[in-house]
């Protein structure tokens, strides 16, 4: 059962060929036995999610079945959930039990999903391996002395290890297509604003974007069917009719334009990292798109900027966090500036701390035009690069990352080694637009991601280009060698 | 650009963060090489160039001034650590 897809669980609970309480205890007895190998999850829900299994196949039963209805999932411990501790993978919020459900959540209970629990990720979502969280590092799948990529190394690493076949995620310089591409998962980055943000904890709200994690495509597609749409109680999600991703998986590629950014086919990308990007390109023209070279100019601008703003908008948002009204508070404070500095340097691990200090220092007085200002005024350059690309071609492609999934301790001396590990996906964030990790080949036994970027609120035409790829090639079937 | 120790001090001091003072070199060593890595920045001619603060370049959506949500004082009240009379406890750290 732990084999199949969310499309395949989907139609077995219909068939009847098993209930989603056998499910379900399946996959939490699996979760047990082999979790302890990954870390990917930080709390499983396991008396909750037998109740939603039994209430799903009473609906059944009843014959008020949804597609979703009894289907096993897990989230991301950054969305809140009523009555579960929800942790963001800190210290500060680990006794944190959100009274609320965030919009994403609701939307999966709505529709009868069964949640599993809540997944690991780094502190904050700050990270690109998933070594930044206060419950431990997680390991990959592929590899287990290897990072799943962060910060939705849990979400990835539960997909990919069979724990669960689908996890929401988030991504705001990467976190769902790094880790995708490191796990051999199937990763989706909508548009900023397509998905709701309420009751996901912020780390830089102009940035910041709720997805999936799945094994293919086509399940993309049905997660995205519940999630995507206007939310009121989010001012920046956008209210624009939602199409049936799924209907639109068959189109054909026939004609399709695709843009290959020369600066992102870089020298010193790997000779096998580029030539299995580049037979995945190849698989493209033989399904019929044509292939075009376009340049964008300010990409290599896409990582200082982004390590601006991105940090001077959590450096606002974690203010929230000062030990009075939730989360870690410290010992015996000795007077109100004691009581904010020791729960926030005790609560708050190094790489946020570190994030944190950027942020207040780019804003301060007399920096705030130099830094902050000068990162958003370079920001519009990176989106019109866009722009101007996506009036020449409908679709644009380039490797996800730089290297395939690396060791871990590799790079936790060296912050701004890291950071560069994002360099093919940051600039989407900072243009607001949705992109796509999908498998395409392999190095050295390790997964190596296509990234397709679409234009704004072209979440289709990416679900479609992924989905017709997967048709004619089997990547994305490929899983860790552990994996029975 | 580098930063001094008693710089990092300030910024940490500002950002009401406590750090161990063993800590401080790291910190300067790292959010030293941070800032010389957005210090590329600086080299770009964005004279004229609007700031984009939102990435659709929208802008705040507003609504009728009027209540919306119930009441649920009780239910978010079952998760604090400490409450009385309908309203939360918090420890006393001002004198």
């Amino acid at each position: 059962m732990h084999n199949k897809t969310i499309a395949d669980i989907a139609r077995d609970l219909h068939s009847g060929e098993y209930s989603s309480v056998e499910l379900t205890q399946h996959m939490l007895q699996r979760i047990e036995q082999l979790d302890s190998t990954y870390n990917s999850f930080i709390t499983v829900t396991q008396q909750q999610a037998l109740a939603q299994a039994k209430a799903a196949d009473e609906r059944r039963a009843a014959g008020n079945a949804d597609f979703w209805t009894g289907v096993p999932i897990a989230h991301k411990d950054i969305f809140c959930t009523n009555g579960v501790l929800t942790s963001c993978g800190s210290k500060m919020l680990s006794n944190f039990v959100a009274p609320y459900d965030a919009t994403v959540i609701d939307r999966f209970n709505h529709v009868g999903a069964v949640s599993l629990g809540k997944l690991n990720m780094d502190e904050f979502a700050m990270g690109s391996s998933n070594e930044n969280s206060f419950y431990g590092a997680v390991a990959n799948p592929w590899d287990t002395d290897r990072v799943p990529g962060g910060s939705s190394g849990g979400s990835a690493a539960a997909v990919a290890a069979r724990l669960v076949p689908g996890a929401t995620a988030t991504d705001t310089g990467g976190s769902i297509r790094q880790p995708a591409a490191f796990c051999g998962l199937t990763g989706l980055k909508p548009t900023y604003g397509r998905v709701s943000r309420w009751g996901m904890i912020a780390y830089a709200s102009s940035l910041d974007q709720a997805g999936t994690l799945t094994r293919n495509a086509e399940d993309a597609a049905l997660m995205m069917n519940v999630m995507a749409g206007f939310d009121a109680k989010d001012s920046t999600c956008v209210d624009q009719a939602v199409p049936d991703y799924r209907a639109e998986l068959n189109n054909s590629l026939e004609g399709l334009t695709i843009g290959l950014p020369k600066e992102y086919f870089r020298d010193d990308l790997s000779a096998d990292m580029q030539q299995q990007v580049r037979n995945a390109i190849a698989e493209y023209e033989k399904l019929g798109a044509k292939v075009k070279e376009i340049s964008l100019p300010n990409t290599h601008l896409a990582i200082p900027a982004y390590y601006i703003i991105a940090p001077a908008e959590c450096s606002a948002n974690l203010s929230r966090m000062d030990g009075v009204r939730f989360g870690y508070r410290c010992d015996d404070p000795q007077d109100i500036n004691d009581l904010y500095k020791r729960s926030r340097g005790e609560g708050f691990g190094i790489e946020v701390k570190r994030r944190i200090m950027v942020g207040a220092y780019a804003l301060s007085a007399g920096f705030y035009d130099a830094y902050y200002k000068k990162a958003q005024q370079v920001r519009r350059l990176i989106k019109n690069d866009f722009v101007e690309a996506f009036k020449e071609v409908d679709i644009i492609m380039s490797p996800t990352t730089p290297t395939p999934a690396f060791k871990r301790g590799e790079k936790t001396a060296d912050p701004v080694a890291m950071y560069l590990e994002d360099i093919f996906t940051i600039a989407l964030n900072l243009a607001g637009l949705p992109g796509m990790s999908i498998p395409c080949g392999e190095v050295d036994q390790l997964p190596v991601g296509l990234q397709l970027i679409g234009n704004y609120f072209d979440e289709s035409r990416l679900l479609n280009a992924a989905h017709q790829y997967q048709q004619v090639t089997d990547w994305h079937l490929h899983a860790p060698a552990d994996i029975a | 650009m580098a930063l001094d120790q008693n710089q990092v001090r300030d910024i940490a001091e500002l950002a009401r963060l406590q750090i161990d003072e063993t800590q401080v070199d790291e910190y300067q060593k790292n959010l030293s090489s941070i800032l010389d890595l957005v210090d590329q920045l600086a080299a770009v001619d964005t004279a004229n160039v609007e700031p984009l603060a939102h990435p659709l370049d929208a802008v705040q959506r507003l609504r009728a001034d009027a209540v919306t949500e119930d009441n649920q004082r009780e239910h978010f009240q079952q998760v604090a650590p400490a409450t009385a009379e309908g309203y939360f406890l918090v420890p006393r750290v001002v004198e």
